[in-house]
């Protein structure tokens, strides 16, 4: 039932972008986010889509799963565009009596979809190749020095590793507790909405339930083990940079170089 | 009631890196009024099978019979509700506010007339050998063993005419644990149902089924009476199962005393055993 959901999206494998640190991944996923409302030349996006389709093929991930996270936010992403063609004033490219399409309203309706997508492939693979753990490794270690601003940055992100680590465990219960229920005649599937969302009481309530019994029985273990918080815990697997980083942020340097050139000295269509 | 099990076979997220096949092309028939017990190693399947049973899972392939009739379509709601399941730790799927209308849930669902639903919840109370003091607590109260019994018991209320039990005595002290099993049997003897026993205890299973199937890696591997199967000791160690100890211990004394019968599966029986050999001496 549930179990066919995949949340945090992490595809197992062995390549260059799996193997790269986290961080590296995190700081050039901001960079490309932040490039790609900067661009805006038809090359440039032409280039930075050769980019990304490169990612993919280098990260090993099949190329439907990237195009998975597009699914839920394409309504947004027709909406904006039809709001764009139909209300940008300009060149008429075709009209009749109020409506207007000009050509102003094609080209930014284009380019903005193109950033939409860019944007959810970009960052799906980044959450394709690193497990959610050491992507929020990643994050602690990036926000560390907010912990001089006495931001407890460890709290926050154990908070996160403990989240992301039950979800699937819980999701695994959900799916027992409604089939229990199921077998003794509950019915998540027909009715109307308020009845649908008032059949799924049986199962929130034991989900509850397990979910406090978990908690207590994790911070109990925690403690046995003398976990105290932040303060002068070190790590069993120390984040290095390595060979494998270096060879992508160089990479990721020469792709800048050709991108600013393309943007802005040359080829302005 | 029978159950008829033909060429199911079941995958587990299919089309993802993450498919697994569960279930491969497994046949198994299922008279009525027995009492059959399904072993196997983790992950090998027990599980995903007993879940076909009242269609939670639907197979990939292959067909499911409930007394000769298909479990698909229309009539596939009607013989669901002939197999009740009990799973692992079925306290876990209490809810209400209190024990009474946790047992009548099903019931309710299925818009049956109150008066019908209170014999029924009441009925299932004391064939549960539960008080009707319980009735008006709240399930979260009670103690471990009579949890697991209001939570049989929101089954049985149902009264499904075959019973699939998945490690019922999980996590019971040895006295629960008793009373269970006494429970289930007696279901079996004087209610005269169908009784599927999914469990990792190969005393439990020697003790109380008829007929045993085991699986291995989504396969049925060895199907057939408790003795014979109990009998092929290396085959089950094989696949990572083992026989009853009480067969272990049996094996190990007839190396001394050549003359007793080593085919033993219950303590009851090697007690029986051990007697008439010292009575002979």
């Amino acid at each position: 039932m549930i179990k066919d959901i995949t949340l945090g999206q992490y595809f197992p494998g062995d390549s260059l972008i799996h193997r790269a640190d986290p961080r590296v991944k995190i700081i050039l996923t901001l960079v490309i986010m932040t490039n790609i409302f900067l661009i805006d030349s038809y090359l440039a996006f032409a280039a930075f889509a050769g980019f990304i389709v490169m990612a993919v093929f280098i990260g090993k991930i099949p190329f439907g799963y990237t195009l998975k996270g597009l699914k839920p936010i394409m309504p947004i992403i027709v909406f904006t565009a039809l709001i764009n063609i139909f209300t940008t004033p300009g060149i008429l490219f075709a009209g009749y009596g109020p409506v207007r399409i000009t050509y102003e309203g094609i080209d930014i309706a284009a380019k903005t979809s193109l950033r939409f997508v860019l944007l959810i492939m970009s960052s799906s693979i980044m959450t394709l190749t690193t497990t959610p753990i050491s992507l929020t490794d990643g994050l602690e270690r990036l926000l560390s020095p907010l912990k001089h601003l006495k931001v407890p940055v460890h709290e926050f992100s154990m908070m996160m590793t403990v989240a992301l680590r039950f979800i699937p465990t819980l999701l695994e219960e959900t799916d027992k507790i409604m089939k229990a229920q199921a077998s003794r005649g509950a019915d998540f599937d027909t009715g109307s909405m308020f009845e649908r969302a008032k059949s799924f009481i049986p199962v929130l309530i034991p989900l509850f339930v397990s979910a406090f019994r978990r908690a207590d029985d994790l911070a109990l273990a925690m403690e046995a083990r003398c976990y105290r918080g932040g303060e002068g815990r070190t790590r069993m697997k120390q984040m290095k940079l390595s060979k494998v980083d270096y060879k992508i942020a160089l990479s990721f340097l020469l792709f800048e170089i050709v991108l600013i050139y393309v943007q802005y000295f040359k080829f302005h269509i | 009631m029978s159950i008829k099990v033909s060429n199911l076979t079941y995958t587990y997220m299919k089309g993802t890196p993450f498919e697994k096949i569960a279930l491969d092309n497994i046949n198994l028939s299922i008279e009525t009024g027995e009492f059959v017990g399904i072993i196997g190693h983790t992950g090998s399947g027990k599980s995903t099978l007993v879940q076909h049973f009242n269609g939670l899972l639907k197979p990939t392939s292959g067909s499911v019979y409930i007394n000769g009739e298909e479990l698909a379509g229309k009539k596939a709601s009607k013989l669901k509700s002939q197999v009740g399941i009990v799973f692992q730790y079925p306290e876990h799927q209490l809810f209400e506010e209190t024990v009474y209308k946790d047992i009548a849930f099903g019931l309710i669902k299925r818009g049956e007339e109150t008066d019908e639903i209170d014999r029924k919840v009441r009925k299932t109370v004391s064939m549960m050998g539960l008080s009707e003091d319980i009735l008006s607590k709240s399930p979260f109260e009670l103690s471990g063993g009579q949890k697991r019994r209001v939570a049989m018991a929101g089954i049985l209320a149902l009264e499904p005419s075959t019973l699939v039990l998945d490690e019922p005595a999980a996590g019971l002290d040895p006295a629960g644990r008793d009373e269970i099993f006494e429970l289930i049997s007696s279901l079996h003897k004087n209610n005269k149902m169908t009784v599927i026993l999914v469990s990792h205890s190969m005393e439990d299973v020697a003790k109380f089924v008829q007929r045993v199937v085991v699986m291995n890696k989504g396969r049925i591997e060895m199907c057939g009476s408790v003795r014979s199967v109990f009998n092929k000791i290396d085959e089950l160690e094989r696949i990572g199962l083992a026989a009853p100890q009480i067969t272990y211990l049996m094996k190990r004394l007839k190396k001394k005393i050549p003359e007793l019968n080593d085919n033993i599966l219950t303590v009851a029986e090697a007690k029986a055993e051990l007697e008439k050999y010292i009575r002979k001496e």
